[in-house]
């Protein structure tokens, strides 16, 4: 029987209340007295060198406060990368400035070059089309192989080079990956392109700076993911402002999708011109602003190679890719591409060699960064591609060859090709759950239906797996991070027994507000209503890293873990000097602390009460309150894991892929709320299918943005999709946080593509038409011109 | 948006002579030009909402039995209203942009604009409607003149669009993944004196009406009559969507779908 509380039960989201009532606070709704307006002038063209910047009609028009252009941070510091890639060759990577405003050069279309604070947004807006920018075109680099090239337009003249570092993982396993290839009976070619993604969150970016001349100390409002990560970019590396007197603050955030874990010039901006000008100053970001500089997603070009045995079984995965970075380092753009992808690059295989090498490149197109799985939905597409591949081309069921090679459940913990240790695990189990939830038996009447209705029908399978849970600090400060990814929660118990949960992540739809109290109730034996949790704020909660990575209950939930059993330690303290028996003696069960073996008890109520009133403690052993913070850094990655399967139809006159069922089973480990989690998956799945089948981010080879409004960039829609089948009954608990829990944010996103792009050209094998790979997004006219061109 | 004056007056009268100022524009349902202002992409002086002008909306069958539908009419109520009369027609508005879109837009705002794009232009065509305004009436084929063009002259309101009513008609939109708007649309209607194909979404010069399936179908209305004709990708749009190539294509599916939709 399903818990009606606690872990384990899916009371509805608490937060959803103001959310569908219209009563949620976002940064646009937050109107600050004698609040003024901020709007940027950006680049129209994607390479340019800036002559001259005349801002004096600008200054003279109606409601304009200040004008401010590159020149004005020339002397302040840079948007950093968060992580430091080596070369290779043991260099470094380049790693050039990202000012506040672009100086002397603009970089992209969209790059910003000056900004008007003025009394209203249309007052703003005005004067910010009266600037004159004389800027000098020069010609871009849009292609990664172009920029590559000798001779090609450079995006940063200074580094001499487009290639920001030319990565190998594992570099010590290369020779003998290259000679197994060599030697293999079977080896399976593909050249893929993992699509550019526009992160297209509800909200768009928006950032509103408030400055006390009275304390000196700023106030930022803004859309972001974590925001303590934020305050450190903006007071450790551009803008110097103390931390202590820099609040930051992220109210309800409408969705981020990795796009709003980054700090972002505008936000520097608005700091800046509230303190010259005394007033608060908002921006918010249009939706074509959205477009042009959100960090974007993916944007990889990769061959990979496989090779087997003609059985089969693995010999080695070998992949070369080529990843955008665009026109500047994002603050986590450098890590996306290698240890969030590369170490993934052996799936849930027991394959022996495993070599990646990634060169990331820059180009004149907006900055590419982490987008909802990030690194691992591109690792996962390349290996279940290619897998897929030498499946057919061996003549093997794609589950079966799937099944051979599995890491099995005896070798955890399993140290994979990649170098990654996964903790626990059952590939199989899930494989088998998915074949139950899919009949395939029935598959070939469905088929058969299908045609009789001149449409061609296929079965597409994969398996992923991930690493979540990020990230053990002492492990990524070895690969390179400059950042710890612990995280941090704070459990206060009011007098009246009540609780207030501060916690490090951040909630923009995940539905911690409702999760989180599960965890403390479940713990404390007491009603989750009466717990509430308090995120987004600097000054109110412990520092911690934000949410991303499906990190937030695997890593931010243990440390709700940890408080919350110091809070059990220390009313066992005052249960002890309550019940005058001695500390050791205390048990905690459904909310009573009781003496061993006796019927002597008192409730969480009473001593959290007695916390406050401490009229007879002895103060010497006993502090009073009842408030508790712990500081939770994980020991691995968590892995979860799953199998996939949908079925399509191709419509074969127009090209049309319709997804007729999609059933995903996943290993999350234990789960807190089974309709969050279903919820998180639906999502994922919408974001996979929507990147397989129609977003696709284009732009000219001039740098133009073409698909850069909703008219050409398309959206998923509900109408799109099927009613989702969903399994997360295979748990295999993590075995190394205290829940048990192995993040399920992200597995949608990851472990649908594939599936999706296995099943067309399953459907077109099977309707006899020879097309062996169609690039994303598999849009209609693409899967037409496939289908035109082998016939 | 850039700001502009707003003038909704209630007679037909009174727009046109607010239509007659400087830099004056005429405002229907705003589901093209409101988004186009907001992106600051247009500057009219002055608005003239036709929203208020109740004599030039409804849904009624004429005396000679064409189907009279006023400038002002929104989507929703085609779709509606004229279910009973001209069902291929009203299930064209039904598959008009979402309920948002087919509450406030009007089939004199779709027809004025013109967007290659477009549903209305196809069934206006294909219908071989006629296009009545403030000053006189235009058939539609001397009406749709290329991409956003027409017979308008500028002042000049659409106060009604008659349409004869076919013995059998079909709409067939292939959307565009992103604005969903027509890929390529094809409306067939079949008249006791031959068949009319008009197809929107593909070319270059906009919607345009397929003479060689109009021949073909109108001595044999079966979408086998279509089997040895083919499109001329020449003028076809290509675009991120889809190439010239797959438009042509695209045109000829459709007409087929069509007709074995309206048979």
């Amino acid at each position: 029987m399903p818990k009606d509380h606690g872990i384990g039960a899916s009371p509805t989201r608490r937060e959803d209340v103001r959310f569908l009532t219209g009563r949620g606070k976002y940064t646009d709704d937050i109107a600050l007295h004698g609040q003024t307006y901020a709007v940027f002038a950006r680049s129209q063209v994607a390479n340019g060198v800036i002559k001259s910047i005349d801002t004096s009609e600008a200054e003279a028009m109606p409601g304009v406060l200040a004008v401010f252009t590159g020149e004005d941070f020339v002397d302040v510091g840079g948007n950093p990368a968060g992580w430091q890639i080596n070369s290779r060759d043991g260099q470094p990577m380049k790693e050039p400035k990202r000012p506040v405003l672009a100086h002397g050069k603009v970089r992209h279309v969209g790059d910003a070059y000056a900004a008007v604070i003025a009394e209203t947004e249309e007052q703003a807006r005005d004067a910010a089309e009266a600037i004159v920018a004389e800027i000098d075109e020069e010609p871009a680099v849009v292609d990664m192989g172009k920029a590559l090239a000798d001779g090609a337009p450079l995006v940063h003249d200074e580094i001499g080079t487009n290639q920001c570092f030319d990565w190998g993982w594992i570099e010590d396993n290369r020779a003998a990956t290259d000679e197994a290839i060599k030697n293999a009976p079977h080896v399976t070619t593909l050249e893929l392109v993992n699509n550019r993604l526009v992160p297209n969150a509800m909200e768009p970016r928006a950032s509103t700076a408030d400055y006390d001349p009275g304390t000196g100390e700023y106030t930022l409002y803004t859309t972001s993911q974590n925001p303590h990560l934020t305050r450190l970019l903006i007071s450790a590396f551009v803008l110097g402002i103390p931390e202590n007197k820099l609040k930051v603050v992220a109210p309800d955030v409408g969705g981020g999708f990795g796009s709003k874990i980054y700090h972002y010039g505008e936000e520097a901006l608005v700091l800046a011109a509230a303190k010259k000008i005394g007033r608060p100053v908002r921006w918010t970001a249009s939706r074509s602003e959205s477009f042009l500089t959100d960090a974007h997603g993916r944007d990889h070009v990769t061959k990979i190679e496989l090779a087997c045995e003609k059985d089969g079984t693995f010999i080695a995965f070998r992949t070369e890719t080529m990843a955008n970075v665009g026109a500047y380092l994002s603050n986590f753009s450098t890590a996306t591409p290698t240890f969030l992808h590369g170490t993934l690059m052996a799936g849930n295989y027991a394959v022996p060699n495993v070599y990646v090498n990634v060169k990331a490149v820059f180009t004149n197109t907006a900055p590419v960064d982490a987008y909802r799985g990030a690194g691992r939905p591109e690792a996962t597409y390349s290996l279940e591609r290619v897998i897929d591949m030498a499946a057919r081309e061996l003549g093997i069921d794609p589950l079966e060859i799937r099944r051979k090679n599995f890491v099995q459940p005896d070798q955890f913990p399993f140290t994979s090709a990649a170098g990654l240790e996964y903790d626990t695990g059952n590939y199989g189990a899930l494989v088998d759950k998915l074949e139950e939830m899919i009949d395939r038996d029935g598959f070939e009447a469905r088929r058969k239906a299908s045609e009789k209705n001149g449409k061609l029908r296929g079965l597409g399978v994969n398996t992923y797996i991930e690493a979540c849970g990020i990230a053990p600090s002492n492990l990524v400060g070895v690969l390179g991070s400059r950042v710890g990814l612990y995280d941090a929660a704070t459990v206060r118990v009011n007098a009246t027994g009540n609780i207030a949960v501060m916690v490090g992540a951040h909630s923009h739809g995940q539905g911690h507000e409702t999760a989180f109290p599960q965890v403390v109730a479940d713990m404390l034996g007491i009603d989750e209503n009466s717990v509430e949790i308090v995120h987004g704020d600097t000054s109110k909660i412990p520092f911690g890293m934000g949410t991303y990575g499906s990190r937030s209950l695997a890593v931010c939930g243990s440390a709700v873990v940890r408080a919350t059993e110091k809070v059990i330690n220390k009313g066992k303290k005052i249960a002890a000097h309550m019940l005058e028996a001695s500390e050791a003696d205390i048990e905690f069960t459904d909310g009573q602390f009781s003496v061993a073996g006796t019927d002597k008890s008192v409730g969480f109520g009473e001593v959290a009460l007695k916390a406050y009133i401490p009229h007879d403690f002895p103060l010497e052993d006993l502090e009073p309150g009842l408030e508790e913070t712990a500081f939770y850094d994980p020991a691995n990655f968590t892995y979860p894991a799953g199998a996939y399967a949908c079925e399509v139809e191709v419509d074969p006159e127009t090209g049309k892929v319709t997804v007729c069922s999609f059933a995903a089973a996943d290993d999350f480990g234990n789960v807190i709320n089974p309709m969050i989690v279903e919820g998180q998956v639906h999502g994922g799945l919408a974001q996979g299918i929507g990147q397989a089948l129609i977003e696709g981010t284009v732009y000219d080879e001039n740098g133009q943005l073409l698909s850069g409004t909703y008219m050409d960039y398309a959206m998923p829609r509900a109408d799109d999709f099927p009613m989702f089948k969903v399994d997360h009954s295979c748990q295999t608990p993590c075995t190394h946080n205290p829940l048990g829990v192995k993040g399920c944010g992200e597995a949608g996103a990851i472990g649908s593509p594939p599936a999706i792009v296995n099943g067309v050209i399953d459907a077109l094998q099977r309707g006899g038409i020879d097309v062996t790979h169609i690039d994303m997004p598999l849009s209609p006219g693409r899967v037409w011109q496939a289908i035109n061109g082998a016939q | 948006m850039y700001n502009f004056d707003l003038i909704r007056p209630s007679t037909l009268e009174e727009a046109v002579k607010a239509l007659g100022q400087d830099e004056a524009q005429a405002l229907g349902g705003g589901q093209t030009l409101i988004p186009t202002l907001k992106q600051r992409l247009a500057m009219p002086e002055t608005l003239v909402s036709l929203s208020g002008i109740d004599a030039i909306k409804g849904v009624c069958v004429h005396d000679d039995g064409r189907l009279s539908i006023g400038g002002g009419t929104t989507h929703a109520t085609v779709a509606r209203e004229a279910a009973a009369h001209y069902p291929g027609l009203a299930a064209l508005a039904a598959s008009i942009g979402d309920p948002a879109v087919r509450a406030r837009g009007t089939i004199g705002g779709s027809l004025a604009n013109n967007d290659p794009s477009a549903c209305y232009p196809a069934a206006a065509l294909g219908s071989g409607a006629t296009i009545v305004t403030n000053a006189r009436e235009i058939a539609a084929d001397d009406y749709f003149q290329g991409m956003f063009t027409t017979a308008l002259d500028d002042g000049e309101i659409i106060t009604e669009v008659r349409f004869p009513v076919p013995e059998a008609a079909a709409y067939q939109k292939f959307e565009q993944p992103a604005s969903r708007f027509a890929l390529v649309g094809v409306f067939v209607a079949r008249y006791a004196d031959g068949v009319r194909v008009a197809v929107t979404g593909a070319s270059e010069e906009g919607v345009f009406r397929w003479s060689e399936a109009e021949a073909a179908l109108s001595s044999n209305f079966a979408a086998d009559a279509l089997k040895d004709l083919s499109v001329p990708a020449d003028g076809m749009i290509g675009d991120l969507h889809g190439t010239p190539d797959y438009r042509a294509h695209l045109v000829k599916v459709l007409t087929g779908r069509a007709v074995a939709a309206a048979s």
